[in-house]
């Protein structure tokens, strides 16, 4: 909710200092589009503030650095209380006389074992205690195991460092706070502060030092290239697969009456199914080895580039065919010279789209089952716990994507730019 | 002598509703070589179904039609097309799109380059042969499917509204072109149009169609054609003639066009 609240904040925060700060400041390219006045519902004059887009990110990395403790980050949020503290109870006896004693906790980072902190037992009916507890965890502590006045004769606990208290209360002190269980025992919870503990959230830094590391020495006997390299060579397999079938399937469906009637229902069928639910019976058929992958890849891009296909040759303006033909193209030629450079553009389209489901699938199948693969590595580590591998295997995962779709368009522009041009 | 001869052409097809239209209904035709006929009629006459029948993109349902005494059955290299836009290939050059005929045929680029060349020099597109088609202006881009049509040297050239969308002052350029390239090339043009000015200045012959059935209900032999080769065809709309065929022929239409409407009105009420 904090969080949530900072980050609205940055970003209208943002949004004035770039807006009535650094614009003011700075000269701006007076060029066609900046000299629009309606720009209000016009999308083609919305463009992407490139300063926003640097905010958002830098601000991402700041909230993940502020909320987990980062040496990066130059902010922190409220860290969680580590050390030494003490707090002292009053214990009344059944016969109503009290008598103060002093408990000493020492708070650790979780996964430290320290040992617990010498403490003299003092003196009256109540003695010191000492105990060590994790960082923002709670401890029971059954104080009247070395007192000479027990819970179960009557004794209880009054007050915590003078301020009253009966069952079910809780008070804070310094350090934390402090509740009594229904049974009188005494609860003792450290303040955590506001970070995310590593097993939930790791700060940035240890996911690059353990993407170093797996990038080196590997992760469940692969290099991290290893695993990544799988992932990829089986999206370039499946996808490559499922063009070369799906393309001239969807170029038969778009030119032959039988063909369309043939196919209509199953790539109708099939396009709604998600290729994600074709894992079990994949896994089933063939295996959870590399053929079972690419087959499922294979069916994933198949029917894109089908439909792409088809969608192809269906937008072919009737007047080019009529055009070639009357030209003197046969069909071999209309076909090689007319309509499959006419189809490029929405097949290009359908295999950016092929090579996103590709790879979302490719990633889902591996955290199903597989020995290698982005997928994989995150599955297994996910398993350990080990939470900085999760968060660098979705940070390459996203990466590597976006790098597919980038390379696709770059190809879609330099070979076909007469797209949308017609 | 190459002529293009329909006989009774009739052509009539089924809705899905169980009706029927009567598209075209016994058009008889004979041009000659070399001839530059233009048509004309109310929109829904049936102009440019005539046309894509001789083309041989449509089947009549009675009637036949030969070009040089043999059966026209589809389409063929003989009778090129012009259309009225976005026929041209987006994914070739200017050259490319006008040599596609040749190519097609098989023919080496040093067959058919200087004629290439030389159909783009008339064009006025010597300058463009590189671009992409995409490139150009519509003007342009008519020019180059003119050149195009030309390139493959047919016997008949059919124009469907090649103008149509084009600006009033390069339309008229267009069709100073038209008649240069008629004139130089010989050719056997059919015109359709939807503009009187434009049917009157290229038509030697001009057939003016009624609809339904789609039928000829006129036709005219007109000297414009002609007397637009040697001179701006602005002065030749200035002739007293012009105007008053002009007159004629538009008042012809309109009272096509109230018909319908009228029968239109009736039908709906």
């Amino acid at each position: 909710m904090i969080i949530l609240l900072l980050y609205t904040s940055i970003f209208i925060a943002g949004f004035f200092l770039v807006r009535f700060g650094v614009k003011r400041l700075m000269q701006t390219r007076a060029d066609f589009t900046s000299l629009k006045t309606v720009t209000f519902g016009d999308e083609s004059a919305v463009r992407p503030d490139r300063w926003a887009s640097v905010i958002s990110v830098v601000t991402i990395f700041l909230l993940w650095g502020a909320f987990t403790g980062s040496k990066w980050a130059p902010i922190h949020a409220p860290a969680p209380f580590i050390g030494d503290t003490e707090l002292t109870y009053t214990l009344e006896a059944p016969d109503g006389s009290t008598d103060d004693a002093t408990i000493t906790l020492r708070v650790h980072k979780f996964g430290e074992d320290p040992a617990a902190p010498e403490v003299e037992l003092g003196t009256g009916f109540a003695k010191n205690d000492a105990e060590i507890v994790s960082a923002g965890r709670t401890k029971t502590v059954l104080f009247d195991k070395n007192d000479d006045a027990k819970r179960r004769d009557g004794a209880k606990v009054v007050a915590i460092d003078g301020q009253p208290i009966t069952i079910g209360q809780s008070v804070s002190f310094a350090e934390g706070s402090v509740s009594l269980t229904d049974k009188g025992a005494i609860q003792i919870t450290p303040s955590g502060g506001m970070q995310m503990e590593p097993i939930w959230l790791p700060p940035p830094e240890k996911v690059v030092s353990r993407f170093m590391e797996i990038s080196t020495e590997g992760y469940q006997g692969f290099n991290l290239w290893e695993h990544l390299g799988y992932s990829l060579f089986r999206v370039i397999v499946g996808f490559l697969l499922g063009a070369i079938v799906g393309i001239p399937l969807g170029y038969a469906m778009g030119l032959s009456n039988w063909f369309r009637g043939w196919f209509d229902p199953i790539v109708e069928f099939m396009r709604p199914v998600p290729p994600l639910a074709l894992i079990p019976l994949v896994i089933i058929w063939a295996g959870i080895g590399e053929v079972g992958k690419i087959i499922l890849l294979f069916l994933a891009a198949l029917w894109i580039m089908a439909i792409a296909a088809r969608a192809g040759v269906s937008g072919v303006n009737i007047t080019k065919v009529h055009a070639a033909y009357s030209l003197g193209a046969s069909k071999f030629q209309l076909m090689r010279h007319v309509i499959v450079p006419n189809s490029l553009p929405e097949i290009f389209t359908g295999a950016r789209v092929a090579m996103g489901v590709c790879w979302g699938t490719v990633v889902a199948a591996e955290l199903v089952a597989a020995e290698k693969g982005a997928g994989m590595m995150i599955m297994v580590a996910s398993r350990f716990q080990l939470t900085d591998i999760v968060i660098m295997g979705i940070i390459l995962i996203g990466i590597i994507g976006y790098g597919i779709d980038i390379l696709m368009r770059i190809a879609e522009k330099t070979l076909v730019p007469w797209k949308g041009r017609s | 002598m190459s002529t293009l001869s329909i006989d009774k052409i009739s052509m009539r097809f089924d809705l899905p509703n169980g009706s029927h239209v009567q598209a075209l209904k016994d058009i008889s035709l004979e041009i000659k070589t070399g001839e530059l006929m233009s048509v004309l009629g109310p929109s829904g006459c049936g102009k440019t179904t005539l046309l894509n029948i001789v083309a041989g993109f449509l089947a009549p349902t009675q009637g036949t039609m030969t070009l040089n005494n043999h059966l026209i059955t589809g389409p063929d290299a003989e009778r090129g097309m012009v259309f009225q836009q976005g026929a041209l290939f987006e994914w070739m050059s200017v050259r490319e799109n006008v040599s596609f005929g040749p190519r097609m045929k098989g023919q080496r680029e040093a067959e058919w380059r200087d004629n290439v060349d030389h159909l783009l020099d008339i064009v006025g597109l010597r300058d463009f042969k590189e671009k992409s088609v995409f490139e150009l202006s519509g003007g342009m881009q008519q020019r180059v499917a003119l050149a195009r049509c030309l390139a493959n040297d047919p016997d008949v050239i059919l124009m469907d509204e090649p103008l149509g969308a084009l600006d009033a002052l390069t339309r008229e350029k267009m069709q100073g072109l038209v008649l240069k390239l008629w004139k130089e090339t010989g050719k056997t043009i059919i015109l359709i149009t939807h503009s009187v000015e434009e049917a009157l200045l290229l038509g030697e012959r001009l057939l003016v169609l009624a609809p339904r059935p789609g039928r000829i209900h006129r036709e005219y032999r007109l000297p414009f054609a002609d007397m637009g080769v040697g001179q701006d065809l602005r002065e030749v709309k200035k002739h007293p003639e012009f105007g008053e065929k002009r007159e004629e022929i538009l008042s012809m239409i309109w009272d096509m066009e109230e018909e319908i409407m009228g029968n239109a009105a009736e039908a709906s009420a």
